[in-house]
């Protein structure tokens, strides 16, 4: 055959259970690769940047995927596809963050296939829902032949594209608790072009009060090596009445919290002023949503 | 390793396709190079240009991104088929008139993701269209004449109800 042929060469098994994915993982360890959207993981076979023995396609296990209200969590199935995330009328009412992050997951085209669980078990740290889940605190389910582990996301995200899931281990479920009432979110993410990698972002979610936070989370992504927690800028937010300079003293204390990684988005200087910045423009926006709500 | 191939069965532009092929093979790289359906284009082959859109199962993809065995059981719908079928006649002759392409490259996949806003269309504004199609690279025309395009065949497929 003349062309038309890129990747690597590999094997492929389309899975049609989920016991039978788990059966392949568990047999074929390191070997195995998981194909769920693919949005990531396709470019880099055309590339011939991996090279996977067998890749394990689960796109037709049905019970993968689907949004569902479970008392006060959102369930989210691994396999459900970005466009299904941003229409969901469950994740509009109850995860505002998230339907506001997803007007920056990747283009059209790529929220028509790519997944949730995806990108979750990717971990790219320029990725928007790896943030939003550690932001909304949620808990991340993982499958293996052995029995089902959940892991809350702070305990999820390792390094650069590491995680806590074993090899042999299948993300299945995302458990993430419904914004409280009274609370307000904010995500904001700036790239060169629309939907592109983010050169800097932040997902925000705070409870306000008398324009005070009285709590708060900021979790950084497109710096790191994995999102990240701004402890100090949130302590020299929480408890202050919000001002001119409790806004310049977030961004100072941004400077313990963050070291970026410089890469094709923006160098280290360019990214930490970018979040320093977002910072700002995230917290003024949280507190006039407090206001008008 | 050996080069281990599937046999799939699949619709193309309304007609059925059995073939065995490479599971290694992406999809625009079967419909190119298998069924000589050349409307689909290959631009960087890892998601950023939007050259190789299609439509499967009625959403568009990146045709680069999908395996063709994942195709297996779908319906595809190339630009070949969207021009013989009418259904985007109207945006292909404002896009001559707009003079919305220049060397054409990137033309099928703009035409191909401009349909899902056409399907049933509603007030769209320029931003909006501009956001739908931030997924495909037009390297000549600047974009304002694509754009000019779309929103023309949108309001006159509006007034027209």
């Amino acid at each position: 055959m003349e062309g038309g042929l890129k990747a690597p060469k590999f094997n492929y098994i389309r899975a049609e259970s989920r016991q039978q994915a788990l059966e392949l993982l568990d047999q074929l360890g390191e070997d195995g690769r998981i194909l769920a959207g693919g949005q990531s993981l396709m470019p880099t076979l055309n590339m011939r940047l991996s090279q996977p023995d067998t890749l394990i396609d689960i796109n037709k296990v049905s019970d993968l995927s689907g949004i569902t209200l479970d008392n006060d969590v959102v369930r989210v199935g691994a396999m459900t596809r970005h466009v299904e995330v941003a229409n969901s009328p469950i994740v509009a009412e109850h995860l505002p963050l998230i339907a506001e992050a997803m007007e920056h997951v990747a283009h059209h085209a790529v929220r028509n296939r790519g997944t949730i669980g995806g990108s979750i078990a990717l971990a790219d740290p320029a990725a928007e829902m790896p943030a939003c889940v550690l932001a909304l605190g949620a808990t991340l389910a993982v499958e293996s032949i052995n029995g089902r582990r959940e892991i809350a996301a702070e305990d999820y995200f390792k390094g650069l594209y590491e995680t806590a899931r074993e090899p042999n281990e299948l993300l299945v479920e995302i458990l993430i608790p419904v914004e409280k009432p009274g609370d307000v979110s904010v995500f904001l993410e700036l790239a060169q072009r629309h939907g592109d990698f983010a050169m800097a972002g932040l997902a925000c979610v705070a409870r306000v009060s008398n324009k005070s936070f009285e709590d708060l989370r900021l979790v950084y992504f497109g710096s790191e090596d994995r999102p990240t927690l701004g402890a100090s800028a949130i302590a020299a937010v929480v408890g202050q009445p919000w001002s001119a300079e409790c806004k310049e003293a977030a961004a100072n204390a941004l400077d313990n919290d963050l070291d970026p990684m410089t890469n094709l988005q923006g160098s280290a200087a360019m990214k930490l002023h970018l979040q320093k910045v977002l910072t700002g423009r995230a917290l003024d926006a949280a507190i006039e949503r407090a206001e008008a709500a | 390793m050996n080069e281990t191939t599937l046999e799939i069965s699949l619709t193309v532009n309304g007609e059925q396709i059995r073939k065995t092929v490479p599971v290694r093979q992406h999809l625009v790289d079967f419909l190119r190079t298998e069924l000589g359906l050349t409307g689909s284009h290959l631009g960087c082959e890892h998601g950023v240009c939007g050259a190789c859109s299609v439509r499967v199962d009625d959403a568009v993809v990146r045709g680069c991104l999908m395996l063709a065995v994942q195709a297996d059981g779908a319906e595809v719908v190339t630009v070949e088929g969207l021009s013989e079928s009418g259904e985007i006649a109207d945006l292909q002759k404002n896009f001559v008139e707009r003079n919305a392409m220049q060397c054409g490259y990137c033309t099928p996949g703009m035409l191909i993701t401009a349909s899902e806003l056409l399907r049933d269309p509603k007030p769209t504004s320029r931003e909006e269209i501009r956001g739908h199609l931030s997924g495909n690279f037009c390297r000549c025309t600047g974009y304002h004449a694509i754009i000019d395009a779309v929103e023309t065949t949108i309001n006159k497929r509006l007034e027209e109800g």
